[in-house]
């Protein structure tokens, strides 16, 4: 078994995250994080899936995936040419941990102070997952009043696209 | 400005600019309003059944048996999830099939309201796509890309499901000329160079087998298929779904594979160095135990689904095409091959094949009393009937021996639920393939318990017009699983005697249903009783067929053990050739 990202181009349209989650369900496949999101084309939306499976379990899963018509595109993204990125929102007990010990410890990390007050504080880390482990894993569990993380997004380095101008160019000739 | 029509008359017109010639359905509510137009329709027939699951299988029998688009038709709620199985049932069989439902109103969409079901959800997993419709000005659209999707690339089941309210407003009616889908881009042509490999790779092959398997019917590639066995010399097995895809007749036709295959083709595939897999996808009762099937095959593995490619055996070459452009293109290439002296030895691979064809012909024990044996009612069916007759068959025993014991000489000849195995297709499925082929003669070979999950589409048969003929192979109990308890459950028959033998008559039933109602008990009646009904052609007919209950379908590979396990009566299995080890 081995974590593969997947980015995965569909229309935006209702319904889709549904057939999309379905079918990894139902072929047997476990999702570890999912984001969805609009793009720069606003008939089509992206989806960043992250699985933990074999080689050839992700052949059949990507190769299911491509008979929705709703999927227009499967890219694994490359882990040495791509980058990857989740959002960590973590509120803090200042009852149970002081202000200035929070802040040092965080401070490695570049996490951003988005909201605080006499007994709270929220920090905000937009980094790669293992970034954010290591945050995570600096705090005692009982610091942490709630926390939040989104799923991954990823994209690839340089000029390659997900969205080429052949997909543009169907969408203009369909309107 | 442009004239404003219903939701409800673009559907029709939609309908009937994509050649739609009859729609099997039943009206309720929410599609109430397309039923006004429909009766207007100059072109579009529709056939009133009496359960939807009927408009279902009628719609994959009139597909099957035609080679069009097969559609049905049912109102919301209820209406609609009574199609979920003959839906599933074309989505495992790659049948093309849309499936038209009425929505409650679109404001009403969400809120339970009377007859809702989100039958979109329910479907998702089991269409190849399918749509919601809110607007009437979406209409033509969806339907058009509908039948697309159903009929090109490999075909299935496409649902779309239209809210009341669309079909009540207006809109202006668009046929699209053009249709884009970006994600519908089905892969026909061969490439090359796996041409090449293929080719190759069969002409080093000493036990080559072509294993054929639906996909070649649903391409209509059986010439194409002849060719290149003709060319070759290289033995065809056809699978349950692919059966008269290949002549029975024919001197290289081993038979069927599988579960209930013949022994020669079961073997052939157990020794062969090369299986020549033709639109069949490895499924599991053809394979029998996965890790144990073809041990000494290279695979070369035609399908126009990639995802089928992989999913249950790797594949040594991969040719993702309409099997018709991939069959012909490796006949030309193997023949320009011979023709340039490349040559073909399996002429030993041949002596072992007939040996076991001769050793082990389909057979079958004769009963005891003087009742009927079921096999012998199917073999004089198919040969009184002849080779033009469709045949359509439930799920079960009768299903296995109308597979083994009538000879399929046409593609299209054999219509039956393969992969969902849903008792109940035969008769709804007869009905439809009656209305596509009226020149044929179109039997539904039914179980008795089958029969009685839809015999109520004989009312729509007789009222229709549609004289189908029905032949139950009647033992009285749910047979195929009545013989898996023999096997595997120490002979202790939990819930399979059906008591049929008793209740319902079923001569008394279809004389009710307005049919010809006839029975045979004793194997001396059989060639008269058949041929009394193939003489009555103005009403469907019933014939029950009164048979042995304790016949069994031979040979069998039990579930989850290897082909290699095949028994070819009870305890009895086949002696291989030493050599062989199969």
């Amino acid at each position: 078994m081995s974590r593969h990202t997947l980015a995965v181009l569909v229309n935006n349209q209702p319904g889709v995250l549904a057939r999309v989650a379905a079918l990894f369900s139902r072929r047997g496949f476990n999702i570890e994080s999912l984001a969805v999101g609009p793009t720069e084309e606003p008939s089509l939306s992206r989806m960043t899936i992250v699985v933990n499976v074999e080689e050839q379990a992700l052949e059949q899963v990507s190769k299911q995936l491509n008979k929705l018509i709703d999927v227009l595109r499967i890219v694994e993204m490359p882990a040495a040419s791509g980058f990857e990125r989740e959002l960590l929102l973590i509120k803090l007990d200042l009852t149970k941990a002081s202000r200035d010990n929070l802040v040092a410890l965080s401070a490695p990390f570049d996490a951003r102070i988005v909201d605080e007050d006499d007994a709270s504080i929220t920090f905000e880390l937009t980094s790669t997952r293992e970034q954010l482990e290591q945050l995570l894993a600096i705090f005692n569990a009982d610091w942490i009043l709630e926390l939040v993380q989104s799923g991954m997004v990823a994209l690839q380095r340089g000029t390659s696209t997900l969205i080429t101008p052949r997909f543009t160019q169907q969408r203009a000739e369909q309107a | 400005m442009p004239e404003q029509t219903t939701g409800a008359q673009n559907l029709v017109s939609s309908l009937e600019h994509a050649g739609v010639e009859v729609v099997f359905g039943i009206p309720g509510g929410a599609i109430l309003p397309a039923y006004d137009p429909l009766m207007d329709s100059p072109t579009v027939r529709h056939i009133l059944v009496r359960h939807e699951q009927g408009a279902g299988h009628a719609a994959e029998g009139y597909a099957s048996a035609t080679g069009r688009v097969g559609v049905c038709m049912a109102t919301s709620g209820p209406g609609a999830t009574n199609l979920v199985t003959p839906i599933a049932d074309a989505h495992m069989d790659s049948v093309p099939m849309v499936a038209i439902t009425g929505q409650v109103a679109s404001a009403a969409i969400g809120t339970d309201a009377f007859q809702e079901a989100d039958i979109r959800g329910i479907t998702m997993p089991i269409t190849k796509h399918n749509f919601l419709i809110t607007k009437a000005a979406d209409i033509p659209r969806a339907i058009a890309e509908a039948f697309e999707i159903a009929s090109t690339g490999r075909p299935g089941p496409v649902l779309v499901d239209i809210s009341k309210d669309a079909l009540q407003s207006r809109a202006e009616f668009m046929w699209p000329t053009s249709l884009n889908i970006p994600g519908h881009r089905p892969i026909t042509e061969p490439v090359d160079a796996d041409i090449a490999a293929a080719v190759e790779l069969i002409l080093q092959s000493k036990k080559p087998v072509l294993y054929v398997g639906g996909g070649v019917i649903r391409a209509d590639a059986h010439r194409e298929l002849r060719a290149l066995a003709e060319l070759t010399g290289i033995p065809v097995v056809t699978t349950l779904m692919a059966r008269g895809a290949f002549p029975d007749s024919h001197s290289l036709h081993l038979g069927m594979p599988g579960m209930h295959g013949s022994v020669a083709a079961v073997g052939s595939l157990q020794s062969s160095d090369l299986l020549i897999t033709l639109g069949a996808r490895f499924d599991d009762r053809v394979t029998g135990r996965l890790d144990s099937f073809a041990p000494h095959a290279r695979i070369i593995h035609v399908d126009i689904d990639p995802a089928e490619i992989g999913k249950n055996r790797r594949a040594d070459v991969a040719i993702v095409a309409d099997a018709k452009n991939a069959i012909a293109a490796l006949t030309a290439q193997l023949r320009s091959r011979f023709a340039a002296g490349a040559s073909l030895d399996i002429a030993g691979w041949w002596q072992t094949l007939n040996r076991w064809r001769e050793s082990y012909p389909l057979g079958w024990a004769e009963p005891t009393d003087a009742s009927c044996a079921p096999q012998q009612v199917i073999q004089r069916l198919g040969q009184i009937c002849g080779p033009d007759t469709i045949f359509t068959s439930g799920v079960g025993q009768h299903q296995m021996w109308a597979a083994q014991f009538i000879q399929y000489e046409q593609p299209g000849t054999w219509l039956n639920s393969g992969g969902a195995g849903t008792m109940g297709y035969a008769v709804p499925a007869a009905m439809g393939a009656k209305v596509g082929r009226p020149d044929r003669t179109v039997w539904a070979i039914d179980g008795d318990g089958c029969f009685q999950m839809t015999n109520q589409e004989l009312a729509t048969c007789t009222i229709n017009d549609i004289p189908i003929k029905v032949g139950i192979i009647n033992n009285g109990t749910l047979g195929m699983v009545r013989q898996w308890q023999t096997l595997f459950y120490n002979e202790r028959y939990s819930n399979t005697d059906l008591n049929t033998h008793r209740f319902p008559d079923f001569v008394k039933l279809a004389e009710a249903y307005g049919c010809y109602g006839l029975r045979c008990e004793s194997p001396a009646d059989i060639d008269a009783t058949i041929e009394k009904a193939m003489s009555l052609n103005d009403a469907p007919v019933v014939v029950d067929f009164v048979v042995h209950k304790d016949a069994m379908v031979w040979p069998m590979v039990a579930a989850g053990t290897s082909n290699s396990d095949i028994l070819v009566a009870r305890s009895l299995a086949p002696e291989w050739d030493r050599e062989e080890g199969a």
